[in-house]
This record gives C-alpha cells, sequence and structure tokens, in this order.
C-alpha cells in the first residue's frame, strides 16, 4: 500500500525535475514548492612546514559546488537532491565528488502518532559531544575533505520514523556500504603509506552490499535529550592490515555490532553530555579482537551578554576515554578536550573558536582555530587553523602528520 | 487566569500582547476600579487581553527584518514563523531562516511552558544536526537584531508584575500605560512600559528598561489589521535601541490563521522536515 503510493508519487517529481522551472516563489500551503539554493566556495590551504614524505606540496587551492534542489508535491511530500563536488589543485584524489542527499521524504498520521519514510541517499546525525563523533555510524566520514571527521558521505537507506508522545523511534535499512576516504600520494594529513582504496576487503561476502540495520530510540524530558541505538553490520572504520600492498595500506571493513548512549543535559547556562558505545566484532592495533567501551563525555558553560555586550562566550571541557588503550584504533584513547567559543551575537555572525586536545598518554597536543563571519547577505568567510603543537614518536595516529599544521582560507557564496 | 497567562505570556510582537492588553481594558473598564489597586487592575489587564487572543489556533507568517546600525548600514533578514497554541501549557513556536543565505535552512523551535524554563532546539542543516540549546540566553540578541529572545518566544503571564499607571494620549488614541516587571532572574529587563489603546487593546507602544533601569529600547507596532474578525496583529515593528543607536525594523506579511499545522510540526522529528 505504502510502496504504491511512493511509486505512484515519484512520476510527478521526474516530470518536474526534467523541465526544472529556475524561480522559486513563495509558498503558500497546498501547492508545489521548488527550491534551488546551495553554496559555491573557493579554498586555499597552507602548511608551513615542509612536507615529511615526498610529492607532498606545500600549498593547496580548489573550489566546492553543493547545490541542492528541493521539491514539494502538494500533498506534502518532497525530493531533496545534494551533489557535491570538490577540485583540489595538489591532491587528485582529493578532486572528488558525491552525491550528499537524494531522498523522496514521505509523512502522515498514525493515529495519535505519526510516521516518516526518507528512502534514498541522506546524511544522519547522532550526538552531542564536540571533540569526538563516538555514536554517530550511519554515515561514512569524508575524511579526504576534512581531517576532523565532521563531514560525511551519503548513504543509501531506507529510515523509517515513528514518533508520538512516547518518544521516537527510527529504523535503519543500509543496503550498501561506503568505502572511507582517504589522501592520495600528493596530499597532506596522511599516513606513510598511502591507502589503496581500490582493493578493500570486507569480512562480509556480500563485500559493500552487505544488508546492515540500526535502531534508534531518542526521547525528551524536561531538560534531558536521552538517545539509545544498535547498529549491526559493515563497520565505518576500516582496518589496516600490516604491509599492505605495492599500492599502499589496505582497508578491511568488518562486520560489527555497536550499542550506543548520547545524552544531554541542558540546565540554565550549563550543558552536560554523554556519548558512550559498546562494539563487538573489531580488532585493535594488535589485531586481536577486542570486545570494548569507550566513552566522552563533558560540560559547556557560557556566559551569556558577557561584558553587557550582545556577545556570548562559552568554556567546553570534554573527556575520551577507550578502555583498549594503546591498542585504541582511534586517537581518542585518554585524551583531554578544552575549547572556547566566543560568539559576537552581531551582524555578521562573527565568531571564534578555539580548542586544545591533549592525549594524556602521550605529549601529542593539537590546536584548532577557527573564525567565522558573514560578509554580505550571499558572502561568507571561514578562517581555519590546525596545528600540532608537539606530537610524541610513540603516537602512531598522530606522528605521521607531525608536520601537517595547516591555515586554511574559505571564501562561501550562498545563494 | 488563562487571559493572564496568555496577555503576558505571549511574544510581544505577536501581538496577542495587544490583544491582551485590550482585552484588560475592556474589562477594567467595566469593573468599578475604587476598591481596586493599580497592580490588581494591571493584571486585569494582562487577563483579559490574553482571553481576547484565546483560540486562534495556529497561524504562519513571513518575516522580514531591517538591522540598522548608528551609521546607518544595513543588513537584513528573512524567516517564517510558525506559532502552535497550546491550550494547558505555553506556545510552541518555530523560526525558519531564508535570509541569509548562510543560515539560510536554519530553524529555531521553542516549546514555552507556563512554569519552569522553556525547551527550545535549534536545527542545523549543513550538519543535518539538532541541537538543543539552553533557554538562559533570553536577554540574548535574535539574528543580530535589536529584539532579544525573550522578545520573540512567548512568555507566561506569571512570569511577570503589572500595574496600572496612567491613561495617555498615543497618537490618535487614548491608551493605558501598564507597567510589567519580570519576575525571571533571566530576563535582561528590569520592568517594561507598555501602551494599550482604548479601543482594541492593542500595544501601540512599549519602552523597555534595562537591569540599571535605563530606558534602553522603545518598540512601536504599526500597521495592526484583523484576522478572522478577531485577531489583531501588528504588521510593522520597529524597535530602536537609545543606548547603541541601533534599530531593527520587523515587518510582518501574509498571516495564515488556523492551517493545517498540528503538534507534529512542532517536534524534533518534524524540524528536521522544515523547509
Amino acid at each position: 500500500m505504502l510502496h504504491r503510493n511512493v511509486l505512484s508519487r515519484i512520476a510527478p517529481v521526474a516530470v518536474l525535475i526534467s523541465g526544472i522551472v529556475l524561480s522559486s516563489g513563495v509558498r503558500a500551503e497546498s501547492d508545489t514548492y521548488f527550491d534551488f539554493s546551495g553554496k559555491i566556495s573557493i579554498e586555499n590551504r597552507w602548511f608551513p612546514q615542509t612536507n615529511l614524505y615526498p610529492h607532498q606540496s606545500r600549498h593547496s587551492s580548489g573550489f566546492v559546488l553543493e547545490p541542492e534542489l528541493y521539491f514539494e508535491g502538494a500533498e506534502g511530500w518532497s525530493f531533496t537532491l545534494v551533489p557535491f563536488f570538490r577540485y583540489d589543485s595538489a591532491d587528485s584524489r582529493r578532486t572528488h565528488g558525491d552525491l550528499r542527499e537524494a531522498y523522496f521524504l514521505l509523512y502522515g498520521e498514525l493515529g495519535e502518532d505519526e510516521w516518516e519514510l526518507r528512502v534514498g541517499v541522506d546524511r544522519i546525525f547522532w550526538g552531542v559531544i564536540e571533540s569526538n563523533h563516538l555514536v554517530d555510524i550511519i554515515n561514512q566520514v569524508d575524511v579526504i575533505e576534512h581531517p576532523d571527521q565532521e563531514v560525511e558521505l551519503g548513504q543509501l537507506m531506507a529510515h523509517l520514523t515513528l514518533s508520538g508522545e512516547w518518544g521516537i523511534a527510527e529504523f535503519f535499512v543500509l543496503p550498501h556500504h561506503r568505502e572511507r576516504t582517504f589522501p592520495g600520494r600528493d596530499g597532506r594529513l596522511r599516513s606513510g603509506l598511502i591507502v589503496d582504496e581500490d582493493h578493500p576487503t570486507y569480512e562480509s561476502s556480500a563485500e559493500q552490499w552487505h544488508t546492515d540495520f540500526a535502531l534508534r530510540y531518542s526521547h525528551n524530558f524536561g531538560p534531558f535529550d536521552i538517545g539509545i541505538s544498535v547498529f549491526d553490520g559493515t563497520s565505518r572504520e576500516p582496518r589496516f592490515d600490516p604491509g599492505g600492498t605495492i599500492e599502499g595500506l589496505v582497508p578491511h571493513y568488518e562486520q560489527i555490532r555497536q550499542f550506543g548512549l548520547d545524552a544531554q543535559m541542558t540546565l540554565e547556562d550549563w550543558i552536560w553530555k554523554l556519548e558512550a558505545i559498546r562494539r563487538s566484532g573489531a580488532q585493535n592495533l594488535s589485531y586481536e579482537e577486542d570486545d570494548y567501551a569507550a566513552l566522552v563525555m563533558g560540560v559547556e558553560y557560557t556566559f551569556y551578554s558577557i561584558f553587557d555586550s550582545p556577545a556570548d562566550f562559552s568554556v567546553v571541557w570534554e573527556w575520551n576515554y577507550d578502555e583498549r588503550g594503546e591498542d585504541a584504533t582511534t586517537i581518542f584513547d585518554d585524551d583531554l578536550f578544552f575549547a572556547i567559543r566566543y560568539a559576537l551575537n552581531d551582524l555578521h555572525d562573527t565568531d571564534f573558536f578555539f580548542s586544545m586536545m591533549q592525549d594524556r598518554e602521550h605529549s601529542t597536543n593539537v590546536l584548532f582555530l577557527e573564525f567565522n563571519r558573514r560578509l554580505t547577505d550571499q558572502w561568507s568567510m571561514n578562517i581555519e587553523g590546525f596545528h600540532l603543537l608537539n606530537s610524541d614518536e610513540k603516537d602512531v595516529q598522530a606522528d605521521p602528520i607531525r608536520r601537517d599544521s595547516f591555515l586554511e582560507l574559505r571564501l562561501n557564496y550562498n545563494f | 487566569m488563562k487571559t493572564i497567562d496568555h496577555c503576558l505570556g505571549r511574544r510581544i510582537f505577536s501581538l496577542p500582547f495587544a490583544f491582551c492588553m485590550s482585552l484588560l481594558l475592556g474589562w477594567s473598564l467595566s469593573i468599578p476600579v475604587h476598591a481596586e489597586s493599580a497592580e490588581e487592575k494591571g493584571l486585569r489587564i494582562a487577563r483579559d487581553a490574553d482571553a481576547r487572543n484565546h483560540g486562534f489556533g495556529n497561524y504562519t507568517a513571513q518575516q522580514t527584518m531591517v538591522l540598522r546600525n548608528k551609521h546607518g548600514q544595513e543588513s537584513h533578514r528573512k524567516l517564517r514563523v510558525k506559532i502552535l497554541e497550546v491550550p494547558e501549557d505555553g506556545d510552541k513556536s518555530l523560526f525558519v531562516f531564508d535570509n541569509p543565505r548562510d543560515v539560510q535552512g536554519t530553524a529555531f523551535l521553542v516549546h514555552s511552558h507556563k512554569a519552569g524554563p522553556d525547551d527550545q532546539w535549534l536545527y542545523l542543516p549543513a550538519l543535518k544536526r539538532v541541537k538543543r540549546i539552553s533557554s538562559s540566553n533570553r536577554s540574548g540578541s535574535f539574528m543580530g537584531s535589536e529584539f532579544a529572545y525573550e522578545d520573540m518566544t512567548a512568555q507566561d503571564v506569571d512570569k511577570f508584575t503589572y500595574r496600572y499607571l496612567r491613561d495617555e494620549p498615543c497618537g490618535d488614541l487614548t491608551c493605558f500605560v501598564v507597567e510589567r516587571v519580570p519576575t525571571d532572574k533571566d530576563s535582561g529587563y528590569r520592568r517594561q512600559l507598555v501602551w494599550f489603546d482604548q479601543e482594541e487593546l492593542r500595544a501601540q507602544q512599549i519602552h523597555f528598561y534595562d537591569r540599571k533601569d535605563t530606558h534602553m529600547k522603545t518598540l512601536a507596532l504599526e500597521e495592526y489589521a484583523q484576522y478572522l474578525d478577531k485577531f489583531w496583529r501588528s504588521g510593522l515593528m520597529t524597535m530602536v535601541n537609545h543606548v547603541t543607536g541601533k534599530s531593527t525594523t520587523m515587518k510582518w506579511t501574509d498571516f495564515q490563521f488556523q492551517t493545517k499545522l498540528s503538534d507534529r510540526d512542532f517536534t524534533k522529528t518534524g524540524l528536521k522536515r522544515v523547509r
């Protein structure tokens, strides 16, 4: 029944998309609606220190196209299309495209409750923490875009949401797996051996077409926002076999199960945050299967309208812990994160962000600086600085990028 | 009780305030005044105005803001506003930003409450992330404008105390002047003075006094129109900050009352769907 509805609704969309009318008018109820928006960015990155590996350059420049098309039918269903393309002058692998989003959205009532179905390519974010996205697992990260792992690749899925007074229940069917992106030979911010993206291996014989499942329940009551989740399927985080091939390190994607918890308590000027996972089925850095738990907790305090100005000043503190310790496959084995954010709340939405991550086991110390400002109604700019203040040669995650501190300037045209 | 809650409890620019006030006026006129203190009269006005705005159900509107600094430089904001009346509690409000383009698609959801702090969430479309945010920034600027969050979102009547001051001419009309004092410690205001016209009990002007009791801002409400033969809404609000010399003009258009909006449009799931 539902299926037939979906199909009968796709046809008019196809017709509309093919004959796109490039004017987006004012919206009225019970009317079709089309919107074309997006962002074009010009970006430059400078690496002040000389390269550690041959072929890497000191500078890269490029541009990003990220248009968004949205069509809404009279009955409220919609189709969203967000393609993405980046050109990078230094690393041919960083020149890449992706389908960030391409999904149909339908929703309706179910007695007192509501259902919503999204089918296609979409991005899903779970979590509350600033320094690390521990619980977030539906999408693969586009590491080549940014080493902070905040940018995600589009993921093919069917995503059903049921919601009511009792909370929000979400069901995901994920039929396809995306490989993580990594810098190429000429790129900075990479490991000594480059990652061979063309020959990944999988634990499942279905390889990248293994069907993964995920469930999430979330609810909010009073000051609390809480989510619990489970994921069963192909890990988004690859393991690398020792040695590798002539082309480099070969990523191997295992079958895992992960239980997750994310919680936030918002109490006046204080925000308390927690994310925790329990993952089984993955090997650790010593190539032993190691079921483990990891957590990150933190607190954020904001001084609102500081110095009688409209500006807000926030202080964030977070602690990342992974019980595998030295065998952890991520950099967050036992790390303290401290950050400040100064938001001017002015006409230009100017804000500064500064953070520091300190590994408690190693002497690795990472600084990150960000400045954002709107220039006009359509132009905006960002400046980012990343600096490895100190790196421990025993820290296998951080050591290869010890000379890759960078400064980035981005100019965006939003339309 | 409900009237009062509504009157004072509503966002100023949604004009329920004006309604409320007009209600209050009507009420106060119909009742002998002698035994009544100024506080009682103020409270009655607030309750009355609140009652008048009862039953609007929901509405949507377009909002265009022009922000000006003291050098005359201008910046524009465009957003859509959706309001749902919640009879037993505070209203639910949804603001969707269309302009500036870098924040396009960002949405701000507020569940206001009669008692206790409001619940607020922000949807950031670039990250596809719904973020719960604190409501203790009530005195902070809304989108860099001269309107504070507390001017934009519903406030419960019980969060103020009232005092009727005097009658005074306001333009071609005669107004009641009522003082209201926020009881919320997070409010940026020590007190506010509200001018209600005696004809329809619409707020015509509001003076805002900061915590040091300096007359900080003045809001003028103009171009009133009546919807569904009952509900008055201002189409033009101008907030002037006397301390900084900055001002914000907020134009309201395309009011639509009693649309298909329901509770479901004001949930975290609905927030992610917003366009």
